[in-house]
């Protein structure tokens, strides 16, 4: 049961006016900040931190879109006007470490940001996650709630076959004590779920079939009751293809943050 | 009439070795109609890139099956290569084998282990064009594998198992003429493979056996001079280009895009962001936004389409390929090639070029295959030699949306959200911390 208990989120100004400065800034996304799935993500992301006590912040009001969408399609100079304006509020406030449960925003702040003079230790909430376990922060009891249960992990291509990380995610789910079955398609073969490069915000060009339906096909032929993501559109995209095969009474998608956090009972 | 033969060969090597050397300069021209880009850096870490991907075959062992096949024609392709040198020697001195005296033993060894590749490639060439056109692998039948890319392979396949037949006729019928003592043949010792030949030729006279001999010699080397000229036609123009291309490969991760820094002087104006005047100005000549035709690529994108061998791995991982959209990023890098060559010819008979009205977006890729990608880099991640299809597609929105404003409308709505919003989605900026409180 996930017991309802008071977040404690700080907001970067408010410890600025204090001359507080956190270790980590949490970078919520558009995604963690409005989707109404995802800010369940977040919220177990948050429970997390708050536990063990780890100094961080987030933007809050101040935080906008990365841009990496607008770049995906084409529109380099909103990229950029955006990449900019975060970048001024970001070294506004000292940030040097950042935390994001989204692999788009951490492809961008990661890798991208740099080439404008953005340079910060941009980390996944994954192997951020992965780190904690590592050093024994995050234990989990003899017979967890997901011991055994079979999960498989569905590579974001923003983290796999961008960024080289296929290994924290299922670190961590075997950390879990369950029972991971891969797809026919994984790691560096990944299917995409068919939200990447912006198509999460229009229509899919004219074909015989949705990608998001395809990647769910895959994942249910694994016979997992759990669909493990590490990404909000490969969330999304694999949530809308459970509804669309009438599965979501047997099937659900759930992120790493939020079974690491159900393991704590949080 | 002693030196005719040497003569002949002499203008046929030096004949192949001139239209080849034209090509080389034409498709070395061709890619540099690309934008300039720096490559020079990193060295250690492009040669690792060379050893491992293209002359170690890394990448193709994800695919076991075509990989060991392809492994035998590759070294046997390289290895007997060595003996061209012989070839050669003997063409231009009128000399048969002339290393056979000197290295005595070893030779037959070689010459030995030349037969064991000479087999190996034939029965390589043979299953592969059995995959092709038998077996039909689905990644072989795709729309833009039309009947010149399908005659392409083929042709390639035949011509190497001709090839490799040349030299094991040649052998065999040379060991018959050993055995009965003709002059000029010296002794080479067993050569396993060719022997098993020697009944099809055992009956014949001397001078028919010398004459077959002489013509599979002809036929081997004008063989491997053409094959030389034609492949610089053809998709198999791999097997030079895959040294240079992987050597040049982008050492980034592949999430990362390349930034536009006549963008970048544009936005830092708009923000009031300059810090020194000077290298805020706009810059003198403004270069157009993405990709519209060719020269908008980097020399890198258009070698990379001469190092496309059309294998279609790319196109089989492709997302929006395998659920029946019209993308395929083999298609992207045949494109790419096509306009290269067109605008290349033209250029080089004092045609329009660049100018002739066409481009390679709308003539050759359509904005319909660009707007499928979800820019997963599964084709990227799928390539044996490094070849990067997702940054043209993504060169190319940009032209798309900053030059054209013709994104998808959707696209247009989101770049609107994100201007007015600072998200992607039409919410109130100040709703963007209620999460906190809900």
């Amino acid at each position: 049961m996930v017991k309802t208990q008071k977040m404690n989120v700080p907001i970067m100004a408010e410890l600025a006016a204090k001359n507080e400065s956190p270790e980590i800034l949490f970078w919520v996304g558009c995604a963690g900040s409005f989707d109404d799935r995802y800010k369940k993500v977040t919220r177990a992301f948050i429970k997390i931190l708050n536990k063990l006590k780890i100094s961080f912040a987030v933007l809050g009001t101040e935080e906008s879109c990365t841009g990496d969408p607008a770049r995906r399609a084409g529109n380099e100079y909103l990229y950029q006007m955006q990449a900019m304006s975060n970048i001024q509020v970001l070294d506004g406030y000292s940030i040097k470490k950042i935390v994001t449960a989204c692999p788009h925003c951490f492809n961008t702040l990661k890798n991208e940001y740099p080439d404008l003079g953005g340079n910060y230790d941009v980390i996944h909430h994954s192997v951020f996650l992965q780190q904690l376990i590592d050093e024994g922060k995050i234990k989990v009891k003899e017979g967890g709630s997901f011991k055994g249960k079979k999960i498989t992990y569905h590579d974001s291509c923003f983290l796999g076959r961008a960024n080289g990380i296929y290994e924290a995610p299922r670190k961590i789910l075997k950390e879990m004590d369950a029972d991971l079955v891969e797809m026919k398609n994984c790691r560096s073969k990944g299917l995409c779920c068919g939200a990447g490069g912006a198509q999460m915000f229009k229509e899919a060009e004219p074909g015989a079939e949705e990608i998001n339906d395809k990647r769910t096909a895959e994942a249910l032929e694994t016979g997992a009751s759990i669909i493990a993501s590490a990404c909000p559109f490969c969330m999304t995209m694999l949530s809308d293809g459970i509804k669309n095969k009438e599965k979501e009474s047997q099937v659900v998608v759930k992120d790493i943050a939020e079974i690491v956090a159900e393991s704590q009972n949080l | 009439m002693a030196y005719l033969q040497q003569i002949i060969f002499l203008i046929i090597l030096g004949a192949a070795g001139y239209i080849f050397w034209k090509r080389i300069a034409l498709i070395r021209s061709n890619i540099l109609l690309g934008k300039n880009l720096d490559r020079t850096d990193n060295r250690p870490e492009r040669l690792k890139s060379m050893l491992f991907v293209a002359f170690g075959q890394r990448k193709m062992f994800k695919n076991i099956t075509p990989a060991i096949l392809h492994l035998f024609v590759y070294v046997g392709f390289v290895v007997i290569n060595l003996e061209v040198l012989e070839f050669i020697i003997d063409g231009l001195a009128g000399t048969h084998r002339i290393f056979a005296p000197y290295l005595d033993g070893f030779y037959n060894t070689l010459m030995n282990i030349f037969e064991f590749l000479a087999v190996s490639v034939l029965a390589a060439c043979m299953i592969f064009l059995f995959r092709r056109n038998v077996l039909k692998v689905k990644r072989f039948a795709q729309p833009e594998m039309t009947s010149w890319p399908k005659l392409d392979a083929n042709l390639i396949l035949i011509t190497e198992i001709l090839l490799m037949l040349a030299i094991l006729s040649m052998n065999a019928t040379d060991q018959i003429l050993q055995t009965r003592g003709i002059t000029g043949y010296v002794f080479t010792g067993q050569l396993v493979f060719s022997s098993l030949l020697i009944p099809l030729f055992d009956g014949l006279p001397a001078g028919l056996l010398v004459f077959i001999e002489r013509l599979a010699w002809w036929l081997h080397i004008i063989g491997i001079l053409g094959f030389a000229i034609y492949i610089t036609y053809s998709k198999h123009l791999h097997i030079f280009m895959a040294f240079p291309n992987t050597w040049y490969s982008d050492l980034t991760p592949k999430g990362k895009m390349e930034s536009m820094d006549s963008v970048t002087s544009e936005v830092k104006i708009m923000l009031g962001l300059a810090t020194d005047v000077g290298s805020a100005q706009a810059p003198e000549k403004i270069d157009r936004f993405g990709a519209k035709d060719i020269n908008d690529l980097t020399w890198k994108n258009l070698m990379d389409a001469y190092t496309c061998t059309e294998c279609g791995r790319c196109t089989a991982e492709c997302p929006a390929s395998q659920t029946g959209k019209k993308l395929s990023p083999r298609k992207i890098m045949m494109d790419v090639r096509d306009r290269m060559e067109e605008v290349g010819n033209s250029l080089a008979n004092n045609g329009k070029g660049l100018e002739d009205g066409k481009s390679l977006l709308g003539d050759y890729i359509t904005k319909e295959e660009l707007n499928a990608c979800t820019s997963c880099n599964a084709c990227v991640e799928a390539c044996p030699v490094l070849i990067n299809p997702l940054q043209i597609i993504l060169e190319m929105r940009r032209y798309i949306a900053m030059e054209e404003s013709g994104s998808p409308a959707q696209w247009n709505i989101m770049f609107q959200n994100i201007e007015t919003s600072f998200s992607p989605w039409k919410f109130a900026p100040a709703d963007r911390s209620n999460w906190i409180k809900e």
